[in-house]
């Protein structure tokens, strides 16, 4: 698919790399929300240090067996440890901060 | 099995389960295309019946299967459903079963916005093309409830979830969890409405009972009864209590009693082939030696002979009747004969059906003796006892088999009925007992019935000797030897 793979920015040193990973299933509207709530999440709190990257499941069907994904969408942070799973279209964007840890609960 | 599709085809299409005794009772088979729900608390088989569905889908029916595990690994699966482990595994080699376990977790995930469960539809479509699959299991999906707190969406997916099965034509089985006071924890019978089947543990008298319920089936008749069932090394046991019905066909060749003037008394000619003969009497009277005549008979024929004893070992029955002139082991040697002594108290009646069913599958005898079905009462009530024989008396009879029930009557005024309550069931029934007369205790025969052939109305004395049962002269009206 055409949406970008990587949005990488310069890397400080000393500072944590976030790495998430963001599966859907074809371009549906909640697809598209999540990515651009994502997108606005990143640059306002995580701004230079994260890459996102997008897993169309439709395309590989067997990842989502792999990956064990259910609900989609679903964003997974793979970096830093530990891996975390959140569900949904990260429309609310103070449960997704809680949820990837970016801030405590 | 033909007889119920034939039956069914102008009503419903059925899909056959496979299972032993299931598809009698489901007359044909699970509804085809459809979804059918199958509830029972933790551990009463739920996930072994719907294994053995797909496993014999698979290999007798030429339908590939879809198992999604919501609880199991492929490897819990396959420990916990050891009786079907080699097929299992031979068909998931063979693309012909795939099993995808999902994971649910039980840690809250984080819940941001609206989602839907397009993952789990695609891992489904997914195994469905790899398999070509016409049937899926779902075992057990309402653990989709502890992993997701919006019941909206989850409730919203299911309906999408069932309108998909329904529409790629495929025939499910989805199993639940028992609820209170409803048939599963989450309703799940509101979404699955075509068949429902309720599986049950219960513990009566100090023996466990596995029962099978069909509670609902839309568009099909049913067998009704609780149907209790067998988890074993050969899976899943169904006997359905009156299935077999009365459609046998009667043969009128004979076999010889073992005692010819016994033969003379049932016209000339010997118990009916294919029929059931009750040799009835207090402790002592001669029973088992009616029966080891018989078998000697019988054996001699040619015919091969199965005797469950639930009093005497082997042993001792072989010394016993070699006491009596019968020498049984000759025909063990020849693998005519089979004795399989067992108490009956060392399993429960539905284990004990299910032995001399296999038993029977294996030897496949021509003649089957119990001595004596009055044991049973120690371990089930009269009913029980009767349903069983009734079950037994039924299968062996489609299967042709002459078979011989021992029983031991408490003697006095009630000896012609018998404590179960079979004797409606017996085609000859010949009563051993006591006279006494004239300072004697002598023992004595009766026909008592005998089904399709005029028989003796005489009481006769008879001796144990060496040389067997010796019928004596007739007893006339007065009771006087004449």
């Amino acid at each position: 698919m055409n949406l970008p793979i990587s949005e990488n920015a310069n890397r400080e040193a000393g500072e944590e790399r976030w790495i998430l990973r963001l599966y859907i299933a074809g371009q549906t509207p909640k697809s598209l929300t999540a990515l651009s709530n994502l997108r606005r999440i990143c640059e306002d709190h995580l701004a230079g240090r994260y890459f996102i990257e997008i897993i169309d499941l439709q395309e590989d069907p067997g990842l989502a067996r792999k990956d064990q994904i259910m609900a989609i969408p679903t964003l997974v942070r793979k970096l830093p440890p530990p891996i975390k799973k959140i569900i949904g279209d990260l429309s609310n964007t103070e449960r997704v901060l809680i949820g990837l840890d970016v801030i405590s609960a | 099995m033909n007889k119920y599709q034939n039956r069914s085809r102008n009503h419903l299409r059925k899909t056959p389960t496979g299972i032993q005794g299931l598809d009698e009772i489901l007359e044909g088979g699970l509804p085809h295309g459809r979804s059918t729900l199958v509830c029972g608390s933790a551990g009463t088989g739920k996930t072994l019946m719907a294994v053995e569905f797909l496993v014999k889908g698979a290999k007798f029916y030429d339908e590939p299967g879809v198992f999604i595990s919501f609880e199991e690994t492929l490897e819990e699966l396959t420990e916990n459903t050891a009786s079907l482990n080699i097929d299992l595994m031979k068909l998931i080699d063979e693309d012909k079963i795939f099993v995808d376990y999902v994971y649910v977790e039980r840690s809250e995930i984080e819940e941001t916005g609206v989602y839907d469960l397009e993952g789990l539809f695609l891992r489904l479509e997914d195994a469905i093309q790899r398999t070509g699959a016409k049937r899926v299991v779902l075992d057990t999906l309402e653990t989709l409830f502890s992993g997701f707190t919006d019941t909206g969406i989850l409730r919203a997916e299911l309906r999408r979830l069932f309108r998909y099965l329904k529409d790629k034509g495929l025939t499910a089985v989805i199993t639940a969890e028992r609820g209170d006071g409803q048939l599963t924890r989450q309703g799940m019978e509101e979404y699955i409405s075509d068949c429902v089947i309720v599986l049950d543990n219960r513990i009566k008298e100090g023996l466990s009972t596995r029962r099978l319920r069909i509670v609902k089936y839309r568009g099909s008749s049913h067998g009704n009864d609780e149907y209790p069932f067998l988890i074993n090394n050969f899976g899943f046991w169904i006997l359905p209590i009156t299935s077999i019905g009365l459609d046998y066909t009667a043969s009128t060749k004979r076999i010889s009693t073992g005692i010819s003037e016994l033969d003379d008394m049932l016209a000339g000619g010997g118990y009916y082939r294919g029929s059931n003969i009750l040799v009835s009497g207090s402790a002592g009277t001669g029973k088992t030696s009616v029966v080891a005549h018989f078998v000697d008979a019988a054996c001699t024929r040619g015919m091969c002979c199965l005797i469950f004893a639930h009093e005497e070992s082997n042993n001792q029955i072989i010394r016993n009747m070699r006491s009596i002139g019968i020498n049984l082991e000759p025909w063990i040697q020849q693998g005519l004969l089979k004795i399989q002594s067992e108490r009956v108290t060392k399993q429960g009646m539905e284990s004990h059906l299910l032995k001399s069913h296999q038993m029977v599958d294996s030897f496949h005898p021509e003649v089957l003796v119990i001595d004596p079905v009055s044991d049973f009462t120690s371990i089930g009530t009269s009913d029980d006892v009767k349903s069983m024989l009734i079950r037994m008396i039924d299968s062996y009879k489609a299967l042709g088999i002459t078979t011989l029930f021992t029983h031991l009557t408490s003697g006095g005024e009630h000896e012609q009925s018998t404590e179960i309550g079979i004797s409606s069931l017996i085609d000859t029934w010949i009563l051993l007992r006591y006279l006494e007369t004239d300072g004697e205790r002598n023992r004595s025969l009766y026909v008592l019935k005998s089904r399709g052939m005029g028989h003796s109305n005489q009481l006769r004395h008879f001796q144990i000797t060496d040389n067997g049962i010796q019928l004596q002269s007739t007893l006339n009206a007065r009771g006087d030897l004449q």
